[in-house]
């Protein structure tokens, strides 16, 4: 789960990450009413879950070219008037993909003076199955380029999976960093504040960048991204109170209201599967066999627990995208039961009315009686025996020739 | 024959009293795996398919020897379950439960390594020796004995590759499901390293998926110390990046973890990779001829 800038340096705060004095507004005039409370410069900064902003475009223009995503001005008038456009307005970043996010929240901060930017971040190393900090002299940059380009820039510590940071660790990355003097004891408090919040809220991404050694020498962050492991929501009510649905897709937030794991994709045929691994090879058997001709329009894993509503349910989900020309159910029980799912295919094709043709491969626990079924049910139901032929049969379906 | 379970392995299934650790309970003894006893705190004393509950893991161990655990307990409770395991003797435990938080698996893989206990999963179908012992969900009947070894991230498509093998004519040795997430207690590493050992797998199949680098990994150890033929499949090469897909593990993360890079990695080790999930028994059966 993402939260926005304001929020993650909220959270930050508390455990003494210092953040540039500021706050949240959703329209001009409460933004202007923040903005008062500040000394210019102000930095205006469009909320949306995406990074990129600075060099993002927003459909309104402001002086003599497109208003950015984030901008530094100069008086307390400029500030509520900044915001007010980027309000309601779409931003388009390299991470939005070009049709953007609107722009619900600016965050108003006051500015500082800069020295130096740096980047700090914790992330899960998987190989080594532990969080890991890492720090890089270069801020404000594409952290990803220079893990390839030159990984030798990165400075990591490895943190304890409840322990966090080790004070010491923090200072070696301090030093190592290139600060001084009480540059040093002021990063150490904060990269120590740092991993305790990504440990204590179960962050899977805590990012500073930013991370900025003000005029008068504190450390101090000028950006912050946490995202958080979503297995370990259960125990963190107040994280899960910050999630925006407006930023989430809405048919994905709707399948994941019934425990179904869905993701749209661009493509024209409708996939419903049992469990993440066939769910993803399935779309990429229909780009096999089409010769990439045809594309999945989704990903949809229906879980271990399907039964007839939730069949009925995902059959609803895949067609309220109405690109979907052909739907692919391809089933491999296990614990899910060939029977089960063949009942709960038939009742949501006859419940929904099912206009497009419907190609169903089934195979695994319980697979004869549910091949019954489904030949039984007189419905217009296009049988497959194997995941290959199912994809042949799904594509032709959906008007391409293989 | 196999690696890790056999005949002789003796289960203890904690959970044993939910819906599906009862569920597959009967599953496995009907499989014939030496299920000795069920665990569940309080529940002690009583029988789930004819097997002993007992209150604690340890009470389960020094009562009937069970040697390997698996667990079905909610994901909110498996860290504790599986310390407990751990602490009582068990030397191998299969979590079949998803959605333990990563946290809690970096933290007792720690406490695990130093016991020396090998854990399966997270988030995995788990391991089947066909004909001997069936430890997990798997549907049993799709297995046959014989000298493939297969090791997955997934759990269907897992089932899809064993049928393709058990429908070219051959069987397998042991299936392991390595499990769906960012963390996971058995590596492919370490899959292939104790495949390599076994005088009686002949050949390896290894079903990876996007996110992660445990697939280049492999591909490093295979092009290093193996003689025994891999073949492979990579899912997710049509998966868009920054999603999560359905697995917590399967996201392509900064433009790292995708299924371009692993195949090539592994074809650079020599690996037979299927380009179609279809044809995965296929490439198998062209690395052994090779």
């Amino acid at each position: 789960m993402k939260i926005h800038e304001y929020q993650a340096k909220a959270l930050l705060q508390r455990y003494g990450v210092l953040v540039p004095k500021g706050g949240a507004a959703t329209s001009a005039e409460e933004a202007l009413e923040l903005a008062k409370g500040m000394t210019p410069p102000i930095a205006v900064k469009c909320q949306i879950h995406a990074g990129g902003r600075g060099k993002g475009t927003l459909d309104v223009d402001y002086g003599d070219g497109p208003l950015h995503g984030v901008l530094l001005v100069k008086s307390v008038e400029d500030a509520g008037e900044v915001a007010g456009l980027m309000l309601g307005h779409t931003l388009v970043t390299r991470q939005t993909g070009p049709q953007g996010k609107q722009v619900g929240q600016v965050l108003l901060e006051q500015g500082v003076g800069i020295e130096r930017e740096l980047y700090l971040g914790i992330v899960l190393d998987r190989g080594i199955g532990r969080p890991v900090m890492m720090g890089c002299a270069e801020g404000g940059t594409s952290i990803e380029e220079i893990a390839v380009e030159r990984p030798e820039a990165i400075l990591k510590e490895t943190l304890a999976p409840r322990g966090g940071l080790e004070s010491f660790q923090a200072r070696r990355l301090a030093v190592g960093l290139g600060l001084t003097g009480g540059q040093i004891r002021s990063a150490e408090k904060l990269m120590v504040a740092l991993a305790k919040a990504f440990i204590e809220l179960d962050c899977s991404i805590a990012e500073i960048n930013p991370l900025v050694v003000t005029t008068d020498g504190t450390v101090m962050a000028l950006d912050a991204k946490m995202n958080f492991d979503d297995n370990a929501l259960f125990r963190h009510p107040e994280v899960v109170e910050l999630r925006d649905l407006s930023e989430e897709h809405p048919t994905e937030a709707r399948a994941n209201e019934f425990d179904l794991s869905y993701v749209a994709m661009d493509g024209t045929i409708g996939c419903m599967v049992n469990g993440a691994g066939l769910a993803m090879a399935t779309m990429d058997i229909i780009k096999f066999v089409s010769g990439g001709r045809a594309e999945p329009a989704n990903f949809l894993d229906v879980g271990g627990a399907a039964n007839s509503e939730r069949v009925t349910e995902a059959m609803r989900i895949i067609l309220q995208d109405p690109e979907v020309q052909t739907i692919l159910v391809n089933i491999f029980g296990g614990i899910v039961l060939c029977d089960v799912i063949a009942e709960g295919v038939v009742s949501a094709t006859r419940e929904l009315g099912l206009t497009v043709p419907l190609v169903v491969r089934l195979e695994g626990t319980n697979v004869a009686r549910g091949r019954e079924i489904l030949e039984s049910s007189g419905l217009n139901i296009i049988t497959a025996d194997s995941m290959e032929d199912a994809a042949r049969k799904a594509v032709k379906a959906a008007g391409v020739e293989v | 024959m196999s690696i890790l379970v056999n005949k002789d392995t003796k289960v203890v299934v904690q959970g044993i009293t939910g819906g599906a650790g009862k569920l597959h309970t009967g599953h496995m003894v009907e499989y014939g795996t030496q299920v000795v006893a069920g665990v569940t705190p309080g529940k002690g004393g009583g029988e789930v398919h004819g097997v002993p509950v007992f209150d604690t893991v340890a009470d389960a161990v020094e009562k009937t020897g069970a040697n390997c655990s698996i667990v079905f307990v909610p994901a909110a409770f498996c860290r504790d379950a599986i310390l407990e395991a751990a602490d009582s003797g068990i030397e191998l435990v299969v979590a079949i439960t998803e959605g333990i938080p990563t946290l809690d698996v970096a933290d007792l893989m720690h406490y695990l390594r130093v016991r020396n206990v090998r854990m399966i999963g997270g988030n995995c179908p788990g391991i089947i020796t066909p004909g001997e012992a069936k430890i997990g969900i798997m549907p049993g009947y799709i297995h046959k004995p014989g000298k493939i070894g297969i090791l997955s991230r997934s759990g269907t498509l897992t089932y899809e590759a064993v049928w393709q093998v058990s429908n070219a004519g051959a069987g397998q040795s042991t299936c392991i499901g390595l499990g769906g997430d960012p963390i996971v207690g058995t590596s492919f590493v370490d899959g292939l390293k104790l495949f390599e050992e076994d005088p009686d797998t002949e050949g390896v199949i290894l079903i990876g998926e996007i996110g992660g680098t445990a697939e280049e990994e492999a591909a490093q150890f295979i092009k290093e110390n193996m003689s025994t033929p891999v073949a492979a499949f990579i899912a997710g090469t049509t998966a868009p990046p920054g999603k999560r897909m359905g697995h917590a593990g399967a996201i392509i993360a900064g433009g790292k973890g995708t299924a371009p890079e692993k195949i090539a990695a592994l074809r650079e080790a020599n690996v037979e990779v299927s380009e179609s999930p279809a044809h995965i028994g296929d490439a198998m059966m062209k690395a052994l001829a090779r």
